[in-house]
């Protein structure tokens, strides 16, 4: 478990930053640019003296302005992914990633052949840092901080500075790591989709203040979030088990709920968990068993409240067996479907957007913590 | 050297003697205080800095002046060093390179700041969170990053310590073979009747000497970037 309180004032800005992780997992701190963010993740990192705080990872006090207590950020076992990746020109590939390792404690849980293997560095180990694309420059990065044996990895917005195609060239990484080193992290991003393809876990900020958290699937339904991504890209976030390929159309067959959804995804094994969207825009709801359509996503449930998204829209909330999605209607089709909480609902879903394939690790935490 | 005489071979072997000295009396003292100027915000800064550039607007006899009171055999930090130690440093080569360390020393902070100022600190806190504490940070980032500045810094030092003659003249005065380097020959020779081609052959010398250096600078500053990847 990771505790975070932290406050801290800086000319007209201040932060009051409030949260809780269980680990492993991912944790996303996502909000607008100059939010606070970086302030929040320094302040863990300790590159950040607190006013006032706390810090604790599992059973290890890191900070407690109480008990002036402040370990320095050498000796807080936490590894941190700059924005701008910050590799040392003066060393080579191999040299920058030994840099941490060497000044690791004997205990390992990673070795430099895991790291290499991991993050595709072999090639690289030779080259000077000037001479790296932007990606490798963060795949060394994280390689590097993954070395010095973290207890915690920050990574900071380590793919902003990328362009699409090398962003699209490293989160495969990021997600191998999440799957296979069972090391908690803390990702910051301003952009949702890394969010979703990556955290188990989000914490939502708004100029300098944690405004809500909670799990991946319960935080894609948070009014504060819509505000920030917009009503287009608002939408359940839910993580399904994969049953297998259908054969006529050679979907994949994933339950959710206990309906079932038809996603095009290719090589995931049966039994993995799979992370898809629901844009709320992209939901119809009816009251009746629906025939005759070209949909073959329906899933069956019952409403659980009907809310006011904007001057002419409602937001359903349906409960589809356990698992909440949402809708977009007019506020006409609220009036004339008379949309009211405890009423069953179909959900017709025009589109399914694939998030992610498989979670080693979903959103409901579990797998024991190695104690590295 | 075939075309120089003895004494001129001894005066251009003690220069580098002595210069070689200063700077590794120097080297260590500039770092620190650069590093010092640079990172550090203390009480009594801008006094050190100004301190530190004195040398550069004294008259360098004022500083050989200074340097006799402080470091003669009387002088509170010359007696207290001949009792404890044994070290004299009036009218020795030793005090020779302490002349012209405290003349070269701003010229070297000097260089050094400017390189340390470009340190990107993110990489000095990247080290911290990769376990590296202050000395270890320092050795390992901060050091290697001002390379060329240091580099700079000493070549700049020590030509200017190949140089320096009035701090030198007045502290150790001008004794063959102990304290008599390049620029104290070179005024010797100018004083004795006939002196003249000895004098130019000195002059030459130091001409050489000087423009070696600029071009070894220049070298390895581009050798240093090169491997910093610039």
């Amino acid at each position: 478990m990771l505790t975070v309180t932290v406050k801290k004032r800086r000319g007209s800005f201040s932060l009051d930053a409030r949260f809780e992780l269980p680990t492993p997992g991912v944790v996303a701190l996502f909000g607008r640019s100059g939010c606070g963010k970086t302030t929040l993740v320094n302040a863990i990192a300790g590159l950040l003296d607190a006013d006032s705080g706390r810090v604790a990872l599992d059973d290890m006090l890191l900070l407690d302005t109480e008990q002036r207590l402040n370990v320095p950020p050498e000796r807080r076992r936490i590894g941190y992914v700059f924005q701008d990746a910050r590799l040392f020109p003066h060393l080579r590939v191999a040299a920058n990633l030994k840099y941490g390792e060497r000044r690791a404690p004997a205990q390992r849980f990673v070795t430099l052949d895991d790291v290499a293997g991991l993050l595709d560095l072999g090639p690289l180990m030779d080259r000077r840092t000037h001479q790296l694309s932007g990606g490798e420059r963060q795949r060394v990065a994280i390689g590097r901080a993954l070395l010095s044996q973290p207890r915690l990895l920050l990574l900071d917005e380590p793919l902003a500075s990328l362009d699409a195609a090398r962003r699209g060239e490293v989160l495969p990484y990021l997600e191998t790591l999440r799957d296979q080193l069972a090391i908690p992290m803390v990702y910051v991003s301003h952009d949702f989709d890394e969010v979703l393809r990556l955290a188990t876990y989000v914490v939502l900020m708004e100029s300098g203040n944690t405004i809500a958290q909670g799990g991946v699937g319960e935080m894609s339904l948070n009014r504060g979030l819509r505000s920030i991504i917009g009503a287009d890209a608002a939408g359940a976030i839910v993580d399904g088990t994969v049953l297998g390929v259908d054969p006529s159309s050679g979907l994949l067959r994933v339950r959710l709920g206990h309906g079932e959804l038809r996603v095009e995804a290719a090589n995931v094994a049966a039994g993995a968990t799979l992370r898809v969207q629901l844009l709320a825009r992209d939901v119809i709801v009816a009251t009746q068993e629906p025939r005759h359509l070209s949909v073959r996503n329906s899933l069956t449930g019952v409403i659980m409240a009907v809310t006011s998204d904007d001057a002419d829209s409602d937001l359903v909330a349906i409960d589809v067996g356990g698992t909440m999605i949402m809708a977009r209607v007019t506020k006409a089709a609220t009036r004339d479907l008379a949309l009211e909480p405890g009423l069953p609902a179909w959900a017709l879903v025009k589109a399914v957007s694939l998030r992610g394939h498989s979670f080693a690790a979903p959103s409901a935490m579990s797998g024991a913590r190695r104690d590295a | 050297m075939i075309w120089l005489s003895p004494s001129e071979g001894e005066a251009l072997h003690l220069s580098l003697s002595v210069a070689a000295r200063s700077i590794v009396l120097s080297l260590p003292v500039s770092v620190l205080t650069a590093w010092l100027l640079t990172r550090r915000r203390f009480v009594g800064r801008a006094l050190l800095d100004a301190f530190v550039h004195l040398p550069l607007v004294l008259p360098p006899v004022v500083v050989g002046y200074l340097l006799l009171v402080l470091f003669g055999t009387r002088g509170p930090i010359g007696s207290w060093l001949e009792r404890l130690f044994g070290i004299q440093l009036i009218f020795t080569r030793n005090g020779a390179a302490l002349a012209t360390a405290v003349m070269s020393f701003p010229l070297m902070v000097r260089a050094m700041r400017i390189s340390l100022e470009n340190v990107d600190r993110g990489l000095e806190e990247a080290a911290r969170t990769l376990g590296a504490g202050a000395i270890d940070r320092f050795a390992t980032v901060t050091l290697p990053l001002m390379l060329p500045g240091v580099l700079a810094g000493a070549i700049t030092g020590f030509s200017a310590a190949l140089g320096e003659f009035g701090a030198v003249i007045t502290f150790v005065s001008n004794i063959p073979g102990e304290t008599r380097t390049l620029p104290l020959a070179l005024y010797t020779a100018l004083q004795t009747p006939g002196g003249d081609t000895a004098a130019a052959r000195l002059a030459g010398v130091s001409f050489g000497l000087g423009l070696g250096g600029l071009l070894l600078s220049e070298w390895l500053a581009r050798r240093v970037r090169r491997m910093l990847g610039r």
